[in-house]
């Protein structure tokens, strides 16, 4: 984990596969030379000023053309890292890419450690922790809703609130602490129920920041689905209805058993992953048993279950008392499948459907995304927790202040007060980077991937 | 040519403290001082103690300095304050009699052996190769030494202001010292100039204090020092304070010399103190609050001064005069000397290391107000390790320092170090993160031992003190356990309106609850069983430990939960020979202050200000590598 700003890093920024173009990024001291070696163009980059784009070709070490590229020239301090850089656009061809980064290394160039570009960006004070860590979940991101998410936080909105938090925070042990110094003066001291009335409009606001965690992780990681129903329900009708008729599916991907089939799906940005589970009851046949072991599993980790019924068959209430013991109630969705069958409607069904003529399905994509994220709606300007340690740390935070409370509660004087206030301004000083230990660091920048 | 192991400038606060510690330790000390009769002066208010500082003087007497038996034998009103509140921050405060806390400095000064009063001004510090070879005096006299501990207050170039007026000089009456700062600049020292100020010292008889609130001491006093003899104590007749109040119209005969203020003026270039600003600058600052508390503070038993406490001032002297009589109570008032403000020159303490050794000259010592402390108790605190160190390094034995953990010394010594200072620092119970274990009562625990290791605590009052800790760690356990039967229980509990019990419980859960004191919970206890108990209800002090740390435990353990996680970063060391420079991931102000001040440690790196949080991040980083 040297870091030497001499030593110059280089990997690929996009991800690997078949895309038009693919970008690699250099960075370090006069990196500028080390791309010279292998780029000829009508300018050499090391004369080039900073943000100008020049076209050239790349020459492999024993003289034979590679690509046509263009080279980015980003002079320090203005760029990602903060560092002299180059990134170089190349035709989108796995090989061509490796190839180029075959030849940069061998002109004292060495491929970047995972992380590397963020950790010199945030050594270099580019950007904070906490914005270093939305770096991951901007690359990470798999639909528009999580891109949002991790933008803001990349902006520094959650730093922004945080840090307003610990201001507020410390204006109130400043008025405990001023009663315990200047006794003596002639001063009007706070009275203690006004400190206790800071203190939870504090909480107040750190509830707010941890009830967007559900919406920060869902759009973050998106939802498990699981579907489950008695055979010829209708269950595959319903994932052709949505791979027929949903444009934003994103992908087939086939089970890992033929016992569970896995679709991914987006509506309004957020990511749903649905299981097309096996049955789920307990039985001896050796064969079955593997598989309904895994479907249960599948169902224990669903955040959300679709149990589907049909009006031929009715209520499937062994199904549903299973499914209970493995997944809490307000996690399951009960449909009722085949309403042109119905004669009249079931008290157990929240909702009733066809998969054949995608009656209700609108419904259900509705209910879907409210339960995943709840009803409350969040602009571009809502600071958004997604990040478990984020997490952590605000609950911290709270539970130090509920400990003040009831100091406070139980006539303690300001010294006592004060230690809860103390750990909580430490415990929000956590998320932006105010107290952090390397152990925080090497967690953080070991999440990350190469070349970003 | 005369020579001394330690030299010591000065005979205040510090100066006394660090000569009797080194002749202590066995030096042979010269303590030179301009005027043999102002030692230990109590130049602003005649107290000694109070928030935070009260801690201070219980530290230095545990570590066997002089301070704590000083004040006590002098001392005309005890008081403990914050007593409402817990006992953390219970802080012992003094009016002390102005001359007989002098004298007594003095008597103490004088019967200490190896110690000699030379009456001179040192004017000149004389190194060689960057080590202290010596100093020269006023009267052009050089004498050698192998360590010097300057401890010069505010006599540095000092130069006092009373309206347009301004006179050279340290203190009412006392002549400046010039030269002796020359000489550290041209050594290489960093100069500043800092200020502060005094009220006028009103005549006792022309006062009418039958209309003014009276403040009298506790009626049950506390001594400072653990080596007072509690029969004997108070020493001295008690006497009360007054308090009275500013109004409009005293504020407005003070405006009206505004315009002569060398305060307002931009005559003085010095910082003042915040937290105790001229009665001037409160009008200005808040000038929404119609009037300010004033004390009366006498100055002594057989003395007519009155000490205006709270009307630091540096206004035209007709303006102070005409003011005062507008006061309550002062009406017929006869001020007798007016306030001034004092400049004075001081080094900023980034230029000393823990040990206030100076990080340019071996054998350089600065303490007190030279490092922009304010406060007796502030300098005693200083000058008390300046000594230590000095005598120790003579001596090559190991230095001595505290951790801020241990010692509010250590919180002032590490802050003074690491955040240097630009306006006179001040100590708080605030600045200590761990200030709920650093009490007044347990001094004796916390530092004792290296008193006694240094040679400045007798034997057997350490022993005295090991022989509690013994009863203490026994007792703590017995606590735990032992339990008490709902009716035993119950009687005391219900003598202090707490709810009863109807399940037996162990001591320490019931002594929890509010009001409920371990005395009462011990005499339930069945002593044939118990006979700790016994033990422990004779030794007040030890049943005090045990109920303090019982009580509390919860938020001591929960404080020292964020201790831990800060003497993570204070363990992580910074090679002094560290560069800076180079690294310019750092913001310049951060890399700018890393140089200068060179912290030990990652701990003490976070607390300069102006490093940013993302520096300490990067330096962490730097420093794993």
């Amino acid at each position: 984990m040297l870091i030497n700003h001499e030593d110059i890093i280089a990997a690929s920024a996009t991800p690997q596969g078949v895309g038009a173009l693919s970008i690699i990024r250099v960075s370090g001291k006069n990196c500028f030379d080390a791309v010279d070696k292998i780029f000829k163009g009508s300018q050499k980059l090391s004369s080039a000023k900073s943000h100008t784009i020049h076209y050239g070709k790349i020459y492999s070490h024993n003289g034979n053309v590679i690509d046509d590229v263009l080279a980015s020239v980003f002079r320090s301090p203005n760029s990602y890292t903060g560092e002299d850089s180059v990134e170089i656009s190349t035709h989108g061809s796995q090989l061509i890419n490796q190839k180029i980064l075959e030849t940069l290394l061998k002109f004292d160039v060495r491929l970047a450690e995972p992380g590397e570009f963020t950790k010199r960006a945030f050594l270099n004070g580019k950007i904070d922790l906490a914005q270093a860590e939305a770096v991951v979940d901007v690359i990470n991101s798999r639909t528009e809703a999580s891109l949002k998410g991790a933008r803001n936080q990349l902006d520094g909105l959650l730093s922004k609130k945080v840090n307003s938090l610990r201001e507020e925070l410390i204006n109130s042990s400043s008025l405990i602490e001023l009663e315990l110094d200047f006794a003596e003066e002639d001063l009007e001291f706070i009275n203690l129920d006004q400190i206790k009335l800071k203190i939870e409009k504090i909480i107040t606001e750190i509830d707010k920041l941890l009830s967007t965690y559900s919406f920060g992780r869902v759009i973050r990681e998106g939802v498990n689905v699981a579907i489950v129903g008695k055979p010829n329900v209708g269950k595959s009708s319903l994932l052709n209805y949505f791979l027929k008729e949903s444009r934003a599916i994103v992908s087939e991907i086939p089970g890992t058993t033929r016992d569970i089939i896995r679709e991914e799906l987006s509506i309004d940005g957020i990511l749903f992953r649905l299981f097309d589970t096996a049955g789920i009851r307990l039985t001896e046949d050796i064969i079955e048993k593997e598989g309904v072991l895994r479907s249960r599993q599948a169902v224990a980790d669903a955040d959300l279950v679709i149990f589907m019924n049909d009006f031929e068959s009715g209520f499937a209430g062994e199904i549903f008392n299973e499914l209970k013991s493995l997944s809490g109630t307000e996690r399951i969705i009960t449909i009722f499948n085949k309403v042109d069958l119905a004669k009249n409607a079931d008290v157990q069904s929240d909702l009733n459907i066809s998969a054949l003529s995608g009656e209700g399905i609108e419904d259900l994509l509705k209910l879907l995304k409210e339960k995943a994220i709840g009803t409350e709606t969040y602009s571009e300007q809502t600071a958004i927790i997604s990040n478990a340690r984020h997490y952590a740390a605000l609950e911290k935070a709270k539970q130090n202040l509920l400990a003040g409370i009831n100091s406070v509660e139980e006539g303690m004087s300001g010294e006592y007060i004060s230690v809860d206030l103390r750990n909580a301004e430490q415990a929000l000083g956590e998320i932006i980077g105010e107290v952090t230990t390397d152990d925080i660091l090497n967690n953080i920048f070991e999440n990350f991937c190469i070349g970003k | 040519m005369k020579e001394f192991d330690v030299i010591v400038v000065g005979g205040g606060h510090a100066g006394i403290e660090a000569a009797i510690a080194a002749a202590k330790m066995g030096c042979s000390v010269g303590l030179f001082t301009t005027d043999k009769n102002a030692m230990g002066r109590l130049s602003c208010n005649p107290c000694i103690g109070g928030s935070a500082k009260g801690h201070l003087v219980h530290e230095i007497d545990a570590l066997g300095g002089a301070m704590g038996l000083i004040a006590d034998k002098t001392g005309i009103q005890f008081r403990t304050l914050n007593k409402s509140k817990g006992p953390a921050v219970w802080a012992g405060r003094c009016q002390s009699d102005r001359k007989l806390y002098s004298q007594e400095a003095s008597r103490v000064v004088q019967s200490t052996t190896n110690l000699e009063i030379v009456e001179d001004t040192v004017v000149e510090a004389i190194q060689e190769n960057n080590e202290i070879a010596g100093i020269i005096t006023g009267k052009g006299v050089e004498v050698k030494c192998k360590a010097l501990v300057v401890c010069s207050g505010t006599f540095l170039n000092g130069l006092m202001h009373t309206g347009m007026t301004a006179t050279k000089g340290g203190r009412y009456g006392e002549q400046p010292v010039v030269g002796l700062s020359a000489s550290f600049e041209k050594m290489g020292f960093v100069s500043g100039r800092l200020k502060t100020g005094t009220p006028p010292r009103l005549d006792k008889n022309t006062i009418d204090f039958s209309v003014l609130e009276e403040q009298p001491g506790d009626d049950f006093p506390e001594p400072f020092s653990l080596r007072t003899p509690k029969e004997l104590f108070p020493f001295l007749p008690q006497i009360s304070c007054h308090i009275t109040f500013t109004d409009k119209a005293v504020h407005n005969v003070l405006e009206k010399g505004f315009d002569n203020s060398p305060l307002f003026r931009g005559l003085i270039d010095g910082v003042g103190p915040r937290y105790c600003p001229s009665i001037e600058d409160k009008i200005v600052r808040f000038a929404d609050k119609n009037q300010h508390q004033l004390f009366l503070e006498p100055e002594g038993l057989d003395d007519d001064l009155i000490y205006l406490n709270g009307f630091s001032t540096s206004l035209p002297e007709d303006i102070q005069n005409e003011a005062i009589k507008l006061v309550k109570g002062l009406e017929n008032a006869v001020m007798v000397r007016p306030g001034y403000a004092v400049e004075y020159d001081y080094f900023p303490p980034y230029q000393v290391d823990l040990t206030l050794e100076t990080k340019l000259i071996s054998g350089l010592y600065f303490s007190g107000q030279i490092n922009g402390t304010s406060g007796y108790e502030e300098a005693a605190g200083q000058g008390l390790v300046a000594g230590i160190n000095a005598a120790l390094k003579i001596q090559k034995r190991k230095e001595f320092t505290l951790t801020r953990g241990e010692a509010y010394i250590g919180v002032l010594i590490d802050d003074l170090v690491g955040k240097s200072t630009d306006e006179p620092y001040r100590m708080f119970t605030s600045r200590a993160e761990h200030r709920l274990v650093l009490r007044q009562d347990n001094a004796d625990r916390r530092l004792m031992k290296y008193g006694y290791e240094l040679g400045l605590i007798p034997k057997e009052m350490y022993d005295e003190l090991k022989e509690r800790e013994t009863l203490i760690s026994l007792s703590n356990k017995i606590v735990g356990e032992a339990r008490l039967k709902p009716d035993a229980a119950n009687r005391a509990l219900e003598k202090n309106n707490s709810p009863k019990i109807e399940q037996s419980e162990t001591i320490n859960k019931l002594c929890k609850r509010p009001n409920v004191n371990l005395r009462d919970l011990l005499n339930q206890l069945d002593k044939s069983k118990y006979p700790l108990a016994e033990a422990l209800l004779k030794d007040e002090k030890a049943m005090q430990q045990v109920e303090i740390e019982m009580k509390y435990e919860g938020y001591i353990k929960r404080q020292s939960d964020l201790i831990i996680k800060m003497e993570k970063l204070e363990n992580v060391q910074i090679p002094l020979s560290f560069n800076y420079k180079d690294l310019n991931t750092i913001s310049m102000e951060g890399r700018e202050k890393l140089h200068r001040i060179k912290p030990r440690s990652i701990g003490q790196a976070s607390r300069i200000s102006g490093v940013s949080p993302s520096d300490i991040s990067i330096l962490l980083v730097y420093l794993k590598n």
